[in-house]
């Protein structure tokens, strides 16, 4: 039997970047479904970056990013007295970007199926701009936000290539259940590796039939 | 239900459309804005409820100002106490009829508004659908919830757009009744898009019409059909007239009722719930009208009133030609070929009996 810190490490991980994430998501999302602004197929390219690159160009830079040297590591050596890279919170920096498309552009496709008009209606009605969304369109999203929430999830505990550039591979820490199957095939360890690699295949398939049997129309477009 | 002044000042333009409206217009009951589709009734709507961020000018309802760009006065939609009903209802489909409900009368509430839940449920007849889905409803259904709800929002001006459209003629009869109660229900005035003549007749009491994002004339509407030929205005319908009537007689035997309009009597079939004295709008399409220059001997047309020829329309490239005919005080226009026009000889001033084929109540969908 494999040990089994990397599973709970996987979905500590993969929690704290959907609740992080959806609360960047949210309002990123609501402005690029609702903006004329001309920067807006900008903004929807780097958002989508991280579908497109190899998780290596992005952990590359992370990893600049998050060096003690950089400004960013820098500032978070000097708020919390540790190391930004090779830690649990470097992970879920990263995750939170790799991660982002995935949480963004199902919302985003929920918020442009809504549409204006209940909005406008709302606004007639003495509803402000939060008050409409908090009680029009986020209800009618509800299953959009499902979906890109699963998605985001399922997505983070799936990544290895960011994890491994970034995180590395200390137990306890940032030893996810990727880098541990990894770590097994590595070490000849088949058995542990097809425990774990089986777990996660059952997972992403129930996952992903859950999403699409919810709903068809918010699938991702880029992917 | 007082009246109120609008005041509209206000300029937009887009590529393929320009508005520019500068108006006062007197509010009470329900005032009709009519023009054909692309006119410019729907933009003008959307900027009275602050919903075309394009418009530029001043915008007032009585002492409360709206818009005044030149100030930079700009108040929100959801600030303006005015409830708008979309031409596809908009209700939250998310939530069920009363929640649809309680969604406007909450927010009333928090401006300091009364809004009266149960009154509003019996004045719509909604009672039975409080708790299904907005999806689930009919046409008809959905634009009384929308009524009911746009009337809980305790608006000082109500805007609807053409709430009439997409519903087939027995939900039209069906929501009709509700519309004319509708200034009563809420306790203001109400503006009312329509491309519909017929509608307009059978609603309103004062007219805006609009053309290519202009007004041609505001007033009411009994002035204004005089003055303005609408038909050309109105979709669908040929040239028609709109008349109005007093029920002099009702007839229980023969199912008859008369009515004097312009000093001469006409019979219709009497319609339930008509009273001695009361005011009705008549509606005659110009194709149902005859001429006669002599009176006609026996015939099954009923109402054969004697008329003088106004002005005639024709032209050498249409095989009609409109000819109008005053009766008393009332004017109404009768199509007739131009073969028909030469060989009667008729000039303007001419006497002549007008016989009228059909002739309905404005907004009897039937």
């Amino acid at each position: 039997m494999p040990d089994l810190g990397p599973v709970f490490l996987s979905l500590h991980l993969a929690a704290v970047t959907t609740a992080i994430l959806l609360v960047i998501g949210v309002p990123l999302a609501y402005w690029l479904a609702t903006t004329q602004a001309r920067v807006k197929p900008v903004v929807e390219a780097v958002t989508a970056l991280p579908l497109v690159l190899p998780p290596t160009v992005i952990g590359f830079y992370l990893l600049i990013l998050m060096n003690p040297s950089a400004p960013l590591g820098a500032a978070w050596v000097s708020l919390t007295g540790g190391t930004l890279s090779f830690s649990f919170s470097g992970l879920v920096f990263a995750s939170a970007i790799y991660s982002l498309p995935f949480m963004v552009q199902p919302l985003q496709s929920a918020f442009e199926a809504v549409g204006r008009g209940p909005m406008e209606a709302a606004a007639t009605l003495r509803a402000s701009r939060l008050d409409a969304i908090r009680n029009v369109l986020l209800p009618q999203s509800a299953r959009g936000i499902l979906t890109a929430c699963v998605l985001t999830f399922a997505h983070t505990i799936g990544e290895f290539g960011v994890v491994l550039m970034v995180g590395g591979n200390i137990p306890e820490r940032t030893r996810v259940i990727s880098i541990a199957i990894y770590e097994h095939v590595e070490s000849v360890e088949y058995a542990e590796a097809h425990i774990l690699s089986a777990g996660l295949l059952v997972f992403s398939f129930v996952t992903l039939v859950g999403v699409y049997a919810l709903n068809r129309s918010y699938r991702l477009r880029v992917s | 239900m007082s009246a109120e002044r609008l005041s509209l000042d206000i300029a937009l333009s887009r590529k393929t459309f320009s508005l520019k409206v500068s108006e006062d217009v007197a509010l009470a009951g329900v005032t009709a804005v009519f023009g054909p589709s692309g006119s410019g009734k729907t933009t003008l709507l959307k900027a009275i409820v602050g919903l075309e961020a394009g418009a530029e000018g001043r915008i007032s309802l009585g002492e409360t100002v709206w818009q005044d760009s030149v100030a930079g006065v700009f108040v929100p939609a959801h600030r303006r106490a005015v409830s708008y009903v979309f031409q596809d209802a908009r209700l939250f489909n998310h939530l069920d009829v009363q929640g649809n409900l309680d969604f406007a009368a909450k927010r009333a509430r928090k401006a300091g508004r009364s809004p009266d839940v149960d009154a509003a449920i019996a004045a719509f007849g909604i009672g039975e659908l409080l708790e299904r889905r907005a999806v689930s409803l009919s046409g008809g259904e959905s634009r009384r919830v929308a009524l009911a709800r746009a009337v809980l929002s305790c608006p000082d001006l109500m805007l609807l757009d053409e709430p009439l459209t997409g519903l087939d003629r027995a939900a039209r009869r069906e929501i009709l009744p509700f519309l004319k109660g509708l200034p009563e229900h809420s306790g203001c005035p109400v503006l009312y898009v329509s491309h519909d003549l017929e509608e307009v007749a059978a609603l309103a009491s004062g007219i805006v019409v609009m053309d290519v994002g202009r007004v041609l004339a505001n007033g009411p509407v009994a002035e204004i059909g005089r003055s303005l030929d609408l038909g050309p205005l109105s979709e669908g319908a040929g040239p028609a007239s709109l008349i109005e009537a007093r029920v002099t007689r009702v007839d229980g035997d023969s199912g008859l009722m008369a009515l004097e309009a312009g000093g001469e009597t006409l019979l219709l079939p009497s319609v339930p719930g008509a009273r001695d004295g009361e005011r009705l709008r008549l509606f005659i399409d110009a194709r149902d009208v005859a001429i006669a220059v002599g009176r006609p001997g026996p015939m099954s047309i009923r109402n054969v009133l004697p008329a003088r020829v106004g002005r005639i329309i024709s032209s050498d490239t249409a095989a009609d030609a409109l000819v109008d005919l005053s009766i008393g005080s009332q004017l109404i226009r009768a199509q007739i070929t131009r073969h028909a026009l030469s060989e009667l000889q008729l000039e303007a001033g001419q006497q002549v009996f007008a016989l009228m084929k059909s002739v309905r109540l404005a907004g009897d969908f039937r």
